[in-house]
């Protein structure tokens, strides 16, 4: 059921807002192309930005080094009762979106969907997001004295929702 | 930010590699990089493009006005000094409505022409307002209605049952987005000089 709201989702809320407009008499196709047009300087404002960051973070996958750094959070992890799992997770989660959902995936084959673990993970992927890339796309290759401060909170706030994804899952199973 | 985790990231990862004999590697991942960012870049242009003339369809309609007086009560508790009518509540509104509907592609050029609006009003270009700094926080909370992503990789993995984290992924979203609000709304500070 929820499978079918879901693909039904998406082109419902296209023909209700093509449909709106349609029926209020709009010039429907300008202004989507208004809207179009104007979106492509937004996607080279951050082009460099992406090239620069994605460049970096496949640098410390490959490297090996995301490995050691997880060696040296696993002790705060495990403090907050994190499954040793999960830690790769934890530690990519904020960095790379793409290789979270690589590890995810190979985790999940490894220990089944519908198994806690599984279940745990897929709490995690859908209730956080790839901190360090959406802060650099919402600064714009901007460089602002106050961004770390930023950055703090956003990273408190993953490690809460890992915290709490783990410990839902103890209450409410 | 990325004037100092940039370095460093290049620079620990040079070094690591050089230790862990995975330089080579590390060469080959600078073109797969480019390489997949480029397609990447491709297919956001497409996307970005859809969705971006698909919310000005909407942000021209007097349905959308109506909307917004809804949704403006809300953000007007989260950001100060919004105008009422301005581009930047309007930004702001679509940014958030299209991350609550799982529109990633349509919340982005959202969310980058608001911080352009909210720049433009911003009094020291050299700091982040905090309105802007509490817009990127709750970005980076994750709101989202369906995790139509998570979803998707269950149902391909063969999962009975793809949506059954459905409430705790809504829980725990609501405790870290009032946790970095709240969080964001006592630490920083206006910064103007």
């Amino acid at each position: 059921m929820i499978n079918t709201l879901v693909s039904a989702s998406i082109p419902m809320l296209v023909f209700f807002i093509v449909f709106i407009s349609f029926k209020e008499k709009k010039n429907t196709f300008d202004d989507f192309l208004e809207g179009a047009s104007s979106s492509i300087k937004i996607v080279l404002d951050i082009f460099p930005t992406l090239i620069g960051l994605f460049v970096a973070i496949n640098f410390l996958r490959v490297s090996g080094i995301l490995g050691l750094i997880a060696n040296i959070f696993s002790p705060v992890l495990t403090f907050f009762g994190i499954p040793k799992e999960i830690l790769p997770i934890a530690i990519l989660r904020p960095i790379s979106g793409s290789s979270t959902v690589a590890v995810a995936t190979e985790l999940m084959k490894q220990y089944g969907v519908d198994t806690t673990l599984g279940l745990i993970i897929s709490t995690i992927m859908g209730s956080t997001e790839t901190t360090i890339y959406t802060i650099s796309l919402y600064t714009r290759g901007k460089t602002y004295k106050n961004t770390w401060k930023v950055l703090l909170i956003a990273l408190l706030g993953d490690l809460l929702g890992i915290i709490v994804s783990v410990k839902l899952w103890g209450i409410l199973s | 930010m990325l004037n100092i985790i940039w370095p460093i990231f290049i620079i620990i990862s040079v070094i690591y590699s050089l230790f862990s004999g995975n330089i080579s590697e590390v060469n080959d991942s600078i073109f797969k990089s480019i390489e997949s960012t480029m397609s990447l870049i491709l297919t956001m242009v497409g996307n970005i493009c859809f969705w971006s003339g698909i919310m000005n369809i909407l942000e021209k309609t007097n349905f959308f006005k109506k909307l917004k007086n809804m949704v403006t009560g809300a953000i007007n508790l989260i950001f100060k000094n919004l105008e009422k009518d301005s581009k930047e509540s309007e930004y702001i509104s679509l940014n958030i409505l299209s991350n609550l509907l799982g529109l990633g592609n349509a919340s982005t050029p959202m969310g980058i022409k608001a911080m352009n609006e909210m720049d433009n009003k911003n009094g020291n270009k050299k700091v982040l307002s905090k309105n802007m700094m509490l817009f990127i926080l709750i970005n980076t909370a994750s709101l989202q209605i369906i995790p139509t992503g998570v979803i998707a990789i269950r149902s391909s993995l063969g999962s009975k049952y793809p949506s059954k984290m459905i409430i705790h992924v809504w829980i725990t979203t609501v405790i870290v987005f009032l946790f970095v609000l709240v969080f964001g709304k006592l630490f920083f500070k206006e910064e103007e000089k």
